[in-house]
């Protein structure tokens, strides 16, 4: 028999463990821990790099090493000690390869206990996966139905070879070396990542998927994505991340760049759930991530987020509203239990006229967790009728953990129009009774009235996302109901 | 169907419920009635299996089987259906959704797999039709913004899906203008049947003009004090409780 109460709501929430907590045991090529010229120079060779790259790479390192990492957050944590990481790993095993049959079989496998095998993947008719395991793609699909469009889909690695104009003309200029110490740290020694270009006035035909994975144990990932929306054109990517169980906390330091040229569309979505660290709160992955996108004129940009891992998420993809009558969209659902901190949001820089802005935050929280909504709506002088919409919600399980919401509004023109909604609801017993009177167990029930909380934001995921997502959501809260 | 011998309930360490008998058979229709605080929704909540309230003596037997240390979920799954006094909201979870979840989660405890949507939708089209449900009411967020009468009409319309064995109304009459109650009761009164039974809780007589009870019961001070058919409803709308609490 069941019996529920509060305190047994909070303590189940609290015994649920990390579903994919494994390793997979793939020879890995790892330089020695420590960071200096030298790595980054290392790292630059390792890859082939031209001259010019190694160079960026060099200067973010120098700024970098005259920075401080940022305090204002509101997340406590033990920092991580930059110079005992190792700021690279690859899998060994590197063949080309033909087709996913020949893909190792214990990464397969590994692919298949996270649920999104390739095999499945492959099913998904419309998707095109690049896949990202410890820094360096592995596998790539589709790519001739893309390369028929003209598009470009590849490791950024593989780019900055085969197409080093188009690298060079956009990396870093919407977050640029020097934006922050882990865009900085980021810029010196990215590992991998995935670069996208879609020519001009191409709809892209398919879903863009990677999914990112931390593996070997004292590794950084440092993953870089780069996307390139020529004018008139429409992309949707996908970005997915799971890690498996560490007990010494791994840095997560990414930084994705966005540019919709006019009249193009970019829909960002991810999810993340990266290692949050056990009930106790040791381990788990430190997620600081960068996201920016810029928009020109009448382009869009839409960031949709699913938030369930890590131990710290420090993460505000955000929108430069540069062109008229341009369009930033953030849609966000983020779950802290246990002892996981969040502080997430989103900033929204309208500078052209008649520029619109849309946020949808949704944070739920569980255990002893800390979740914190920040975003700043900034309404520039020359931004005429600009208008934004910003709606906070925060759902908390038990009476451990915490809500918080930082929104920051500058309004520099009178004609702005500026909305902010916020709600904070907790799950109550009675709803969870009249759940168990209809014959839905307390998990189920939990699940539902979760997902009902999280529907704006899933909705505005493509479908089998969508399932994922809401898939995540449920394990993430999970309890062991007798 | 339903049969409770000497139970007694509390909450929070005070006894509400003191020895309370009551037998309902298939196809029978009990009215309990009596003052505020006499122990109804209590009496509803026990038999429903809210955790709240501990039954400290006796037995809740459904079809033969004790029930009363099943969770709430379980008993539903045995056929035990509780329309509420206060339906709860749950935003973002529409109707049918959260419908199509207890039907589903009902079946999956019994061994079964969902119900085919074709079946489901069938489904819900007749007995929504019966009730005078909108279709548009489907796919709002339960119980969120809803009148008191859309409130009422929706638990009668999930006890319509669920096809419960036993159904107890916890005034359902309350906050009901006269043509949903009408509406309501005419579709309990469609749903009755020889292998099911009813159990009305209220404070008046006016749902009783509707829905005919076998029995009517008048419950005070955490027991059963007087039975009788019908009429006896009548009397205590004439009446009031005052001379029942004498009796007791």
């Amino acid at each position: 028999m069941s019996k529920y109460t509060e305190e047994q709501l909070e303590e189940e929430l609290k015994t649920q463990e990390y579903k994919y907590g494994f390793y997979t045991d793939i020879e890995s090529d790892t330089f020695p821990i420590g960071l200096n010229e030298d790595v980054v120079r290392a790292i630059s060779k390792k890859k082939n790099e031209p001259e010019w790259m190694t160079e960026w790479r060099l200067e973010a390192f120098r700024v970098w090493e005259q920075m401080e990492e940022p305090e204002w957050a509101n997340v406590h944590y033990e920092k991580p000690k930059f110079q005992d990481i190792a700021y690279y790993s690859a899998p060994k095993k590197k063949p080309k390869l033909n087709s996913l049959d020949e893909v190792d079989p214990e990464l397969l496998d590994t692919f298949k206990r996270l649920g999104i095998s390739v095999d499945e993947q492959k099913k998904l008719a419309n998707v095109a996966v690049d896949i990202v395991m410890d820094s360096v793609s592995v596998a790539t699909t589709f790519k001739k139905t893309l390369g028929e469009k003209g598009i470009i889909f590849m490791p950024i690695s593989e780019a900055i070879q085969e197409h080093p104009e188009l690298v060079k003309k956009y990396l870093g200029t919407i977050v640029p070396t020097t934006d922050n110490f882990y865009a900085a740290l980021n810029s010196a020694v990215f590992s991998d990542g995935s670069f996208c270009y879609i020519p001009k006035g191409v709809k892209c035909p398919m879903e863009l998927s990677t999914y990112f994975r931390i593996n070997e144990g004292g590794t950084g990932q440092f993953e870089r994505t780069l996307v390139v929306a020529d004018k008139g054109s429409y992309v949707s990517y996908l970005e997915g991340c799971t890690a498996p169980m560490r007990d010494e906390n791994q840095l997560h330091a990414a930084v994705v760049e966005l540019i919709a040229l006019d009249d193009a569309e970019i829909k960002y979505s991810t999810v993340q759930n990266w290692y949050p660290g056990n009930k106790e709160g040791k381990g788990g992955v430190y997620n600081f991530v960068t996201k920016r996108g810029l928009c020109e004129n009448n382009a869009k940009i839409s960031w949709t987020q699913v938030e369930t891992g890590s131990a710290v998420t420090w993460k505000y993809p955000s929108c430069i509203l540069k062109g008229n009558n341009s369009v930033g969209e953030f849609y966000s659902i983020a779950v802290t239990n246990n002892h996981q901190q969040a502080d997430t949001g989103t900033k929204m820089i309208h500078l052209g006229k008649n520029t619109r802005s849309t946020i949808i935050s949704k944070g739920i929280s569980a255990g002893q967790s800390q979740n914190s909504y920040r975003g700043l709506v900034q309404i520039n002088s020359r931004a005429e009728n600009a208008r934004n919409f910003s709606q906070c919600d925060s759902l908390l399980m038990g009476n451990a953990c915490g809500a918080h919401t930082f929104p920051y509004i500058e309004a520099k023109n009178k004609s702005a129009q500026i909305e902010h909604e916020a709600t904070t609801s907790k799950i109550g017993e009675d709803q969870l009774f009249y759940c168990n009177q209809r014959g839905i167990d307390t998990e189920k029930a939990i699940a539902l009235i979760v997902n009902g909380f999280s529907k704006e934001v899933l909705n505005k995921l493509p479908m089998e996302f969508a399932v994922e997502a809401q898939k995540l959501l449920e394990i993430s809260l999970e309890g062991s109901v007798g | 169907m339903l049969k409770i011998e000497n139970l007694k309930a509390e909450i929070d360490g005070k006894a509400i419920l003191k020895g309370l008998n009551i037998e309902v058979k298939a196809g029978e229709v009990h009215a309990i009635m009596g003052p505020n605080g006499a122990g109804k929704s209590t009496l509803a909540n026990v038999i429903a299996g809210k955790e709240e309230y501990e039954v400290t003596e006796g037995s809740i037997e459904l079809n033969d089987e004790d029930i009363s240390e099943l969770a709430p979920e379980e008993r539903a799954h045995n056929g035990v259906f509780l329309s509420f006094q206060y339906p709860v909201e749950i935003p973002g979870v529409s109707v049918t959704n959260f419908i199509k979840t207890a039907i589903n989660e009902t079946r999956k405890a019994k061994g079964l797999e969902d119900m085919p949507a074709k079946d489901m939708l069938k489904m819900i089209r007749e007995k929504s039709e019966l009730l005078e449900i909108d279709r548009k009411f489907l796919g709002r967020s339960l119980n969120e913004g809803f009148s008191g009468g859309e409130k009422k009409r929706n638990e009668i319309f999930q006890m319509a899906m669920l096809e419960p064995k036993l159904a107890i109304l916890d005034e359902t009459d309350s906050g009901l203008d006269i043509d949903a109650l009408r509406i309501v009761a005419n579709g309990v009164n469609k749903l009755k049947s020889k292998d099911n039974a009813v159990i009305v809780i209220t404070h008046y007589q006016r749902l009783l003009d509707y829905i005919v009870p076998d029995f009517v019961h008048v419950l005070h001070d955490g027991k059963i004090v007087k039975t009788g058919d019908a009429s006896l409803a009548l009397e205590l709308e004439a009446k009031g409780y005052d001379w029942i609490k004498e009796l007791a």
